[in-house]
């Protein structure tokens, strides 16, 4: 079944109207204590793509991406009202439980944060809370990660070094890597390559194009020519708003709101 | 017109005895610094000599290996110190039992669920457990813990090793909850919403994440208090009892280390005696059994301290 959708999707040419929804956002609002975050947000984003999400700093960006996996309920004093539709299942309901809500749904943090335990146990930790104990399958498990992340030639002979002992980049990798374990559904990446040197970034962005073929993406980043690069939809957060969203290669060649086009063109943010 | 900064610092520049305090300080504060260095040598060196005097009488060999301790015999006195090594102990070992898992769950309630108001109120209240007078928590062992055991357990006596040990447990507590409670809290927030993030539950972040990132800190409270139960004497000397036993009995009297160096302090063992002498070689056991501790503890928190 799986090896046809992908041979489907890969012989046709994308066509947007095909393709399912993975989250539909609709009329979302936030609040951190008095201030209003996030203003009616609409969103449809769609399985299989990457959707970068760009805007200045302090635009709502992040937020919206840490409320998709609900990380943003971490930060006291925080109110939602509207709704998201995660597979067609409001995340906000009462009985959906966070934790079953971010093992479908992986997040890549702004800064790598492994955790500081040996490189296979950064990656079987996601299967082994899950249940999988089986030392076999959780071997091939991080095998097939670490691949997955580009990182397993780098890190094969070292698997139960720390993982605070690889740089930078590989660390990202490694989260990664962790994120892929559990084969979830959607990943989020909160800024991914900001805290990288050019070469490790690039390594990251041409991840993501080979993960998108297994997964959905959505990406924030402070980087519009990556955005540019790697994305399939760009949304143009401003001020808690969602100013523009559509094809990135509108978005960049031909947008349609003013404010946009400033933003794009480097005038401001 | 006033003359400009620069000449009014250029002037007070010439002045001596700027340069000469600036000299002179490092010094002075070395002196002082150096007293209480000077007056730990001290300490142990007095240790030291008397012990060796103990050591022209007795010998070591019968005091390391020797099962019997019998300072006050009319006829042979008898210095084996491993019934006061296992008084020690087994006082030692309740009071782990105790305060171990107490200790490390309340670190972790207050490190990773615990409100900010929670940790306000419950920080300092762990404080002035740690500051009350050892005399204080004696009379609770003696005249509160023990009899409430005893209307269990009949066949504990007035003077036993449970009791005395379950309360320096209480007396650890503090310091076990509140090191290990500064060394989770030492793990980037990034780390937990790691985990989070990967759909663990809060206890799995805790249990599985928090406490073996901040083993190391955790290990080195454990040791420490476990040097602070060891050395603990007032509670001991207390509601312990000053029966000198190699055996497994915790039910019956028993005596610690510390406890017989108060009963000879307190007592009438004159200046020049064997039982004076024996003080200073129990005391000098004692300082290892701590010292070997705090090493150990350094060790811990250095060998197996975790980056992030």
């Amino acid at each position: 079944m799986t090896t046809i959708k992908t041979a489907l999707t890969k012989k046709e040419p994308v066509q947007k109207t095909d393709k399912k929804s993975v989250y539909l956002t609709k009329q979302l609002n936030l609040w951190y204590g008095d201030n209003h975050a996030l203003k009616n947000i609409d969103l449809d984003i769609k399985e299989n793509e990457v959707t970068a999400i760009i805007g200045p700093s302090g635009c709502g960006k992040s937020t919206y991406i840490k409320t998709l996996n609900r990380m943003v309920e971490l930060v006291p004093s925080v109110k939602t009202s509207g709704q998201i539709l995660y597979r067609d299942r409001n995340i906000f309901d009462k009985d959906y439980g966070v934790e079953e809500l971010r093992t479908r749904v992986g997040m890549v943090f702004q800064k790598p944060n492994p955790f500081p335990k040996s490189i296979y146990d950064n990656i079987a930790y996601g299967p082994r809370i899950h249940g999988i104990k089986n030392k076999k399958i959780l071997n091939e498990i991080v095998e097939k990660s670490l691949r997955g992340a580009a990182i397993w030639e780098e890190v094969k002979d070292r698997l139960d070094e720390n993982a605070y002992s690889l740089s930078g980049g590989q660390q990202q990798r490694i989260c990664i890597a962790r994120a892929l374990a559990i084969e979830p559904d959607v990943i989020l990446m909160d800024e991914p390559t900001s805290a990288l040197d050019p070469i490790s970034t690039l390594k990251i962005e041409e991840l993501v194009q080979e993960l998108k073929k297994d997964y959905s993406i959505i990406i924030v980043t402070h980087n519009m020519q990556q955005a540019a690069r790697i994305s399939d939809k760009t949304a143009f957060f401003l001020n808690g708003e969602v100013i523009e969203y559509d094809d990135t290669d509108t978005i960049f060649s031909n947008p349609s709101d003013k404010r946009t086009e400033d933003y794009i063109s480097g005038r401001f943010g | 017109m006033r003359t400009s900064v620069q000449e009014m610092i250029a002037q007070s520049k010439g002045k001596k005895n700027k340069k000469f305090i600036e000299k002179i300080i490092p010094w002075i504060l070395l002196l002082i610094a150096s007293v209480s260095v000077l007056t730990t040598i001290g300490i142990v060196l007095t240790l030291i000599i008397e012990t060796i005097t103990f050591f022209r009488r007795v010998s070591v060999f019968d005091f390391v290996f020797g099962t019997t301790w019998l300072p006050f015999s009319n006829k042979e006195e008898l210095y084996g110190i491993l019934p006061l090594i296992v008084g020690t102990l087994k006082v030692t070992l309740i009071a782990v039992i105790v305060a171990v898992p107490i200790g490390i769950s309340a670190a972790i309630y207050l490190s990773e669920y615990a409100s900010e108001t929670v940790r306000r109120i419950v920080k300092p209240v762990l404080e002035v457990l740690a500051g009350i007078p050892t005399i204080v928590y004696g009379f609770f062992a003696l005249t509160f813990v023990t009899p409430l055991l005893q209307t269990f357990f009949p066949e504990i006596k007035i003077f036993n090793a449970i009791s005395p040990g379950i309360v320096v447990g209480i007396m650890i507590i503090p310091m076990i909850a509140s090191l290990s409670e500064d060394a989770m809290s030492a793990v980037p927030r990034s780390i937990r919403d790691g985990a989070l993030a990967m759909g663990s539950t809060k206890f799995e972040v805790a249990w599985k994440i928090i406490v073996p990132a901040a083993l190391s800190g955790i290990i080195a409270s454990v040791v420490l208090a476990v040097s602070r139960a060891i050395g603990e004497t007032m509670i001991v000397s207390l509601a312990g009892g000053s029966t000198p036993k190699f055996d497994g009995d915790f039910a019956g009297s028993i005596q610690t280390m510390t406890a017989y160096i108060v009963q000879v302090s307190k007592g009438d063992a004159g200046y020049g005696t064997t039982i004076y002498y024996s003080i200073y070689a129990v005391g000098f056991t004692l300082f290892l059994f701590t010292m070997l501790m705090n090493i150990l503890a350094q060790y811990v928190s250095k060998r197996f301290r975790e980056e992030y």
